[in-house]
């Protein structure tokens, strides 16, 4: 409805959501991607990314959310792609390289407060809870 | 396409022959938490070295660093291949000493416990970029395998260009189902197996001469 305002009281009553832009990430390094993502879920936001991220990349996310996982504090992330990444748009040097392209929407959340309930190669469903 | 893969593949035969040593090659065992990795390092220790490489246990996390075999020479069909076995600890995005707690272990307890969990996960994520070989990826065949930490690491294992060898384990309990696995990495063979029982080592150990040697 035009003009309608949120009905909430406070960033308290909702869930923030980031949708990243391929084209913002793509300026960035793979440690400031990492740390854009988890400054964003360790204050409780979803992240999700246009285009995903690396396999490298995914493995060093995997490397420093365990470094800065502290009981009663964070305890990690809950991250989902679709299964299959879109593998149509590969530039010759890729494919010389055997390299993937990373293109597929990737959400990321903290662990506590984002539950998978169906997951296919065409569908991502989650449950957000407060916190 | 199968030009560029045939120049990628001469490429890589001959950059492998160039570098082809005597010295053992480090295979990493890596898979989520609970799939039977250290029963498998295990088995195969026992059986060419006589020791075995850690505990094994139910409770989550039991291998909290990784652990190695050295020189562990399997021979197959005249074929010999000598490898360092790095038992990993199980890969997640996520780790809560909470669920330490329902296995009767006090918070102190599960409060170390997970944080050497965390750190053994970054230290197994840190050898897959950097110190490994090939991967045994080991999976438990009653489990669903479509969990994002496998489709990551199957890609991250992929992206380094290492040799990988798919195990279903857990064939002896009556929920197995070893086709969901092959299913799921249609691009990888799929290898069954009851690292417990021991029920087909026999093509284990001549897949790993073959992927390995």
């Amino acid at each position: 409805m035009p003009g309608a305002k949120p009905d909430v009281d406070g960033p308290g009553d909702g869930v923030r959501i980031d949708m990243i832009s391929g084209a913002r990430m793509e300026g960035l390094t793979g440690m400031e991607k990492i740390r854009l993502i988890l400054d964003g879920v360790r204050d409780g936001n979803i992240v999700i990314l246009e285009e995903g991220l690396s396999p490298e990349e995914e493995s060093k996310l995997i490397e420093v959310t365990m470094t800065e996982i502290s009981p009663d504090d964070f305890t990690g992330i809950e991250i989902e792609t679709y299964p299959k990444a879109e593998a149509t748009s590969q530039s010759f040097i890729d494919k010389l390289m055997g390299r993937q392209t990373t293109k597929k929407l990737t959400v990321i959340g903290p662990a506590n407060r984002i539950e998978t309930l169906h997951k296919d190669e065409n569908l991502i469903s989650t449950l957000v809870s407060h916190k | 396409m199968g030009l560029l893969t045939n120049l990628r593949d001469s490429i890589s035969r001959v950059t492998d022959g160039l570098f082809a040593s005597d010295e053992p090659k480090r295979i990493g065992i890596y898979g989520p938490p609970n799939a039977g990795k250290t029963t498998l390092a295990n088995r195969i220790a026992r059986d060419w070295t006589g020791d075995a490489v850690g505990p094994e246990s139910h409770i989550p996390h039991e291998t909290r660093r990784a652990r190695r075999k050295e020189n562990v020479a399997i021979e197959r069909n005249g074929r010999k291949v000598n490898i360092d076995i790095v038992d990993t600890p199980g890969v997640t995005t996520k780790v809560d000493y909470k669920e330490f707690l329902e296995h009767d272990i006090d918070k102190e307890d599960a409060v170390r416990r997970s944080r050497e969990a965390t750190e053994g996960v970054a230290e197994a994520m840190h050898w897959l970029r950097e110190d490994v070989d090939g991967v045994i990826y080991v999976l438990d065949s009653t489990t669903d395998p479509f969990t994002q930490v496998n489709t990551m690491l199957i890609g991250i294992i992929e992206s380094q260009n290492l040799p990988v060898l798919i195990l279903a384990n857990k064939t002896d309990l009556p929920e197995s189902n070893v086709k969901q696995i092959a299913n799921a990495f249609p691009q990888h063979e799929t290898i069954p197996l009851s690292a417990l029982e021991g029920e087909n080592m026999d093509e284990v150990y001549t897949k790993i001469a073959e992927y390995f040697g």
